[in-house]
């Protein structure tokens, strides 16, 4: 991997921003550099939120680009927004519970994601996103499973225990969903 | 150094600021510096500082002036239009020989603009920005490590030649979450009993703090010892980075802050192609590395200014360049941020 650009987009409040977070956590304790950049503005609940995030080797010069290599776009604006931007050959997470396939499907390699309803198996709705932070890491490896529970654990080990287990049930659903 | 935190820019200096043994901190909120007043309003009350969010800009850039009268680190921040309404206060705190640091993380103007980020604000900044005879030493960072580790630094050239210093960032440093270390130790304030009131170094040491000289001939002589110590900045504070020098490279960019981060993006993919470019960021806006831009130029056959505005920058490019070859632009005005892809494109036209 020399550099990975990955754009995660949806609701506001669906956690795609998270999903970025979580990244870059991770690649920055991998010693890699790493930018995430918010859009942001005078935002509604229920708006769009979209986060830009660079995952390199080396030193990260723009931390904005037009073209990336992953999407993962959480509903069907965003989707309908990004899908063109995602380079040929280029990878596709939707939540497939509300989204459709993109127009450029052909170019692309898709991986439709039922991410709410594994969430909802799980017992928690709200670790959608955790689901495709799962299907993001096996299928690119832009950042190890480890770095993304070592992050997690100190945010939440001792305050909040039972939801680490939630979340990381969650990672490890969404990667096996696309193994 | 400690541990790699990811952080925000707007977050990062402020941090930096609180470590460097900054307790006061004046603002008036505004977009997109709102994380740096949130940091501190949570921040300031757990190491006994004082936060205090004012009723207007005019009142916060004043208390800071009151704030550095008494000889304590003092900063505030705000973005652009906040930045226009603290020029009065930055003239008289220039005007009275007072430490203070102002955190600009500037938006897209003229007018209320938008909240997008944009270097539209560089006159504003290097030509003093409020009335009078003066200049506001200008730092421009273009990483969060660099916005992080400007704090310090800004305290020290701000204490040492007794000026308001600027570090001028943008909506995207302000915003972006990049890896920042905090170093173990920062050097500690300078004695302030060389300009604070109630200091009374002898029993004849008197501190007065004014900038009203009704005087014609004491206000000359007032601007003159200014200006004597701006020839010292700039002697002593001009800073800048290259990169790709030694390439053998027919043409050079000129680029500050986040416009050189997307340039040096641009100059790496044009190398790939075989095209070499080099690269000077001038560091210190003012005082402006003129000797070294004009170095850096010689025998080139173009120089590209490259800039978040319609061009602002690129009258200090020429002044350095001072005709010895043409000086060609790229801007973009209204807080859209280049790609490297569209910075390339723009080179290769100019190039070709």
């Amino acid at each position: 991997m020399a550099t990975t650009r990955i754009l995660c987009a949806g609701f506001g409040g669906q956690g795609a921003l998270l999903i970025g977070k979580l990244v870059a956590e991770a690649g920055m304790a991998e010693g890699k550099f790493v930018t995430w950049l918010p859009s942001y503005g005078p935002e509604m609940r229920g708006g769009t939120a979209n986060v830009m995030v660079v995952v390199s080797d080396k030193p990260v010069g723009s931390p904005i680009f037009t073209k990336m290599d992953v999407l993962v776009a959480l509903n069907q604006p965003s989707l309908d927004k990004f899908a063109k931007d995602t380079k040929d050959g280029g990878l596709i997470i939707t939540n497939s519970d509300l989204c459709g396939d993109p127009e450029n499907k052909d170019k692309i390699k898709l991986a439709p994601v039922p991410l709410t309803k594994i969430a909802e198996e799980i017992g928690n709705v709200k670790a959608a996103n955790m689901v495709g932070v799962g299907a993001l890491l096996q299928l690119t490896g832009c950042v190890e499973r480890k770095s993304v529970e070592d992050y997690l654990s100190h945010m939440m080990k001792e305050k909040n225990p039972a939801l680490l287990e939630t979340n990381m049930a969650a990672i490890d659903k969404g990667a096996s969903y696309v193994s | 150094m400690g541990k790699k935190v990811l952080m925000k820019g707007n977050e990062a200096v402020a941090e930096a600021a609180i470590l460097a043994g900054c307790r006061h901190y004046f603002a008036y909120p505004i977009t997109p510096q709102s994380e740096l007043i949130e940091y501190m309003a949570k921040k300031m009350p757990l190491v006994d500082g004082t936060f205090l969010q004012a009723e207007s800009e005019v009142a916060a850039i004043n208390m800071v002036l009151g704030a550095a009268a008494c000889g304590v680190r003092v900063m505030t921040s705000s973005s652009s239009p906040g930045i226009s309404l603290k020029q009065e206060g930055i003239s008289y705190i220039a005007a009275s020989r007072l430490p203070a640091v102002i955190v600009n993380v500037t938006r897209g103007g003229p007018g209320l603009g938008n909240i997008a980020p944009m270097q539209c604000d560089y006159f504003q900044a290097t030509r003093g920005g409020g009335h009078g005879d003066y200049y506001t030493p200008v730092l421009s960072p273009s990483t969060v490590q660099e916005f992080a580790d400007m704090a310090p630094m800004a305290f020290e050239i701000a204490e040492k030649y007794l000026t308001p210093v600027m570090i001028l960032g943008d909506g995207m440093l302000g915003q972006m979450m990049e890896p920042v270390e905090f170093p173990d130790a920062y050097p500690p304030q300078k004695d302030p009993s060389e300009w604070a009131l109630g200091a009374r170094r002898t029993p004849d040491d008197r501190h007065i703090i004014n900038s009203l000289y009704i005087d014609p001939y004491v206000l000359q002589e007032k601007t003159e010892t200014l200006f004597k110590v701006y020839e010292e900045i700039k002697k002593n504070e001009t800073r800048f980075e290259t990169y790709n020098m030694d390439s053998g490279a027919k043409y050079l960019i000129v680029a500050h802050g986040t416009a050189a981060r997307v340039a040096k993006s641009a100059v790496d993919a044009l190398k790939e192609e075989g095209v070499e470019l080099a690269l000077i960021r001038p560091i210190t806006l003012w005082p402006y590395p003129y000797d070294a831009v004009a170095e850096a130029a010689k025998g080139k056959e173009k120089v590209i200014t490259i800039e978040l505005s319609m061009g602002q920058m690129v009258e200090d490019v020429k002044l350095a360049v001072c005709g010895e070859c043409p000086v060609e632009f790229i801007g973009k005005a209204g807080g859209v941020v280049f790609t490297p892809e569209e910075i390339v494109s723009l080179i290769r036209e100019k190039i070709s």
